[in-house]
């Protein structure tokens, strides 16, 4: 039987595009938002994440909720307090 | 110890020193190694090799045998040839960082002298090695001090071919062969450049300008994936060995016979079965056989991992019975180890089964002698003959 290979590798190296990650956020059991119009673009949540998730969305940032793990630490951060850590499950 | 070299020449060298003259003649850019007995011998004459300036490699001796086999995946991924020898309780000490190693596919060449394992046992054995079989390495047993020499030069080789990437352990009994003397013939620096060239890259290597990630978490599906590439690797590792070892001779000039060697066995009947330096005791017990009238021959495993499974039931298919010697003990099956391989491998042979016997010996430094390799021998003619056998016999208890 021939397997169809999905790497292009021999052994597991991944490249920032083709990194084979799990999701790993599932767990998380509150997530951050953004006011994004109060957003003031100054990407210290970008650099304090431990897991590197937030993104440059032009004009704010924003978590991947793929891989946040809900740490609040960009809420900590955040020097004009536009992040809200929001308990999982709550619809408010 | 009298260390220059000059083109191909001969010499009398111990097993260690002829590991050491192949490593130095291929030119790893990272050693590193703690020293264990009966491995440090290798350590001491590279470690002469690199104060007189014969080799350029960087040496490191960190504080214990993990740290070693780290540091040569750091090397490795770096696309450096990297080099290390160890021996029992060390090549324990560095199993997990052994794994990794093969699971990224990095061609590190080791260097294993069969050492017995605890309780407290500084002797020889096969022990050691049968316990890393399954580590994703491939492994190569040698015989002889010459055999060392060119096994690892092929090793080299073998490991770093882009359709390979697998990490080799080349093997060989400590003691008997480790401090053996015997003649050994050096090839040239000139006839290893021609035969390894130096390492070319192909998976990614380290590198800031093109960061990738190693190891990545990876979903089952593609981790299967990676587990088929490796297996499927080494099975083609038995192939490129025999087209590396007709390289080899037209570049050097001695042959040798790819996974498995053969002695008198084309007429014989009955086949004795084993792994490195008893081989030797084996062939002139055969000789002494042969003259009596007995027709017996010997089939002796070069690569152990993968395992010649299909090579084993074309070359025993037909014999009316089979002898295997151990010089180890698998716990839980009450055996040698190269009984379990064998006896899983010639389930695919058809027919009529073929009596096996398994004899171990040499546990802890014993002596594996002529008069062991007659009784053994005389034990598989009877059951050849339809006698009943005992499966498992423990030579130094009868």
């Amino acid at each position: 039987m021939a397997i169809k290979y999905t790497s292009k590798y021999e052994s597991p190296w991944a490249s920032p595009e083709t990194l084979h990650t799990l999701n790993t956020g599932d767990w998380r059991y509150q997530r951050p938002i953004t006011k994004v119009n109060k957003c003031s673009h100054c990407a210290t949540c970008y650099i304090y994440c431990p897991v590197g998730c937030i993104k440059d969305m032009g004009a704010y940032y924003a978590a991947d909720m793929g891989n946040c793990k809900g740490c609040g630490i960009c809420a900590g951060v955040c020097p004009t307090n536009v992040i809200m850590m929001i308990r999982e499950g709550r619809e408010d | 110890m009298e260390t220059k070299v000059a083109t191909c020449q001969r010499k009398i060298l111990t097993g260690n020193a002829a590991a050491a003259h192949a490593v130095m003649l291929c030119q790893p850019n990272v050693i590193a190694a703690y020293p264990i007995t009966p491995s440090t011998e290798i350590l001491e004459v590279l470690y002469r090799f690199k104060a007189d300036g014969f080799i350029k490699s960087e040496m490191v001796e960190p504080e214990g045998e993990h740290s070693v086999m780290s540091i040569l995946i750091g090397a490795s991924i770096c696309g450096g040839r990297t080099f290390t020898p160890t021996s029992s309780q060390g090549l324990f000490f560095m199993y997990e960082a052994c794994i990794y190693a093969a699971a990224h596919r990095l061609p590190i060449i080791m260097v294993n002298v069969n050492r017995e394992t605890t309780p407290a046992a500084v002797a020889s054995s096969g022990q050691d090695i049968h316990l890393v079989k399954d580590n994703g390495w491939i492994q190569m047993h040698g015989e002889s001090c010459q055999e060392i020499l060119d096994m690892i030069i092929m090793a080299f080789r073998l490991a770093e071919d882009p359709e390979i990437l697998v990490p080799i352990t080349v093997a060989y009994d400590g003691y008997y062969l480790s401090y053996r003397s015997e003649a050994v013939e050096i090839p040239s620096q000139d006839q290893v450049n021609k035969f390894l060239p130096p390492r070319k890259i192909v998976n990614p290597i380290i590198n800031p300008d093109a960061p990738m990630t190693m190891q990545p978490g990876l979903p089952t599906k593609i981790f299967t994936e990676y587990r088929i590439k490796h297996m499927k690797a080494m099975q083609l590792a038995m192939t490129k060995l025999e087209n590396i070892e007709r390289e080899f001779q037209s570049i050097v000039g001695r042959s040798y016979t790819g996974v498995i060697e053969e002695y008198r066995l084309d007429d014989a009947e009955i086949v004795l079965l084993t792994l490195g330096s008893c081989a030797g005791t084996a062939k002139v017990t055969i000789d002494q056989k042969r003259n009596e009238g007995i027709k017996v021959g010997l089939l002796r495993v070069r690569m152990y991992r993968p395992f010649p499974k299909d090579q084993l039931v074309e070359r025993l298919k037909g014999r009316k019975a089979i002898g295997v010697i151990d010089r180890d003990v698998s716990f839980g099956w009450n055996c040698g180890h190269l009984f379990v391989e064998a006896k899983a491998a010639l389930n695919d042979l058809e027919g009529k089964r073929i009596p096996m016997l398994n004899f171990v010996g040499g546990l802890n430094g014993g002596d594996i002698t002529l008069e062991h390799m007659r009784r053994a021998i005389d034990d598989v003619n009877m059951a050849a003959r339809g006698k009943e056998y005992q499966n498992v016999t423990f030579f130094e208890l009868g």
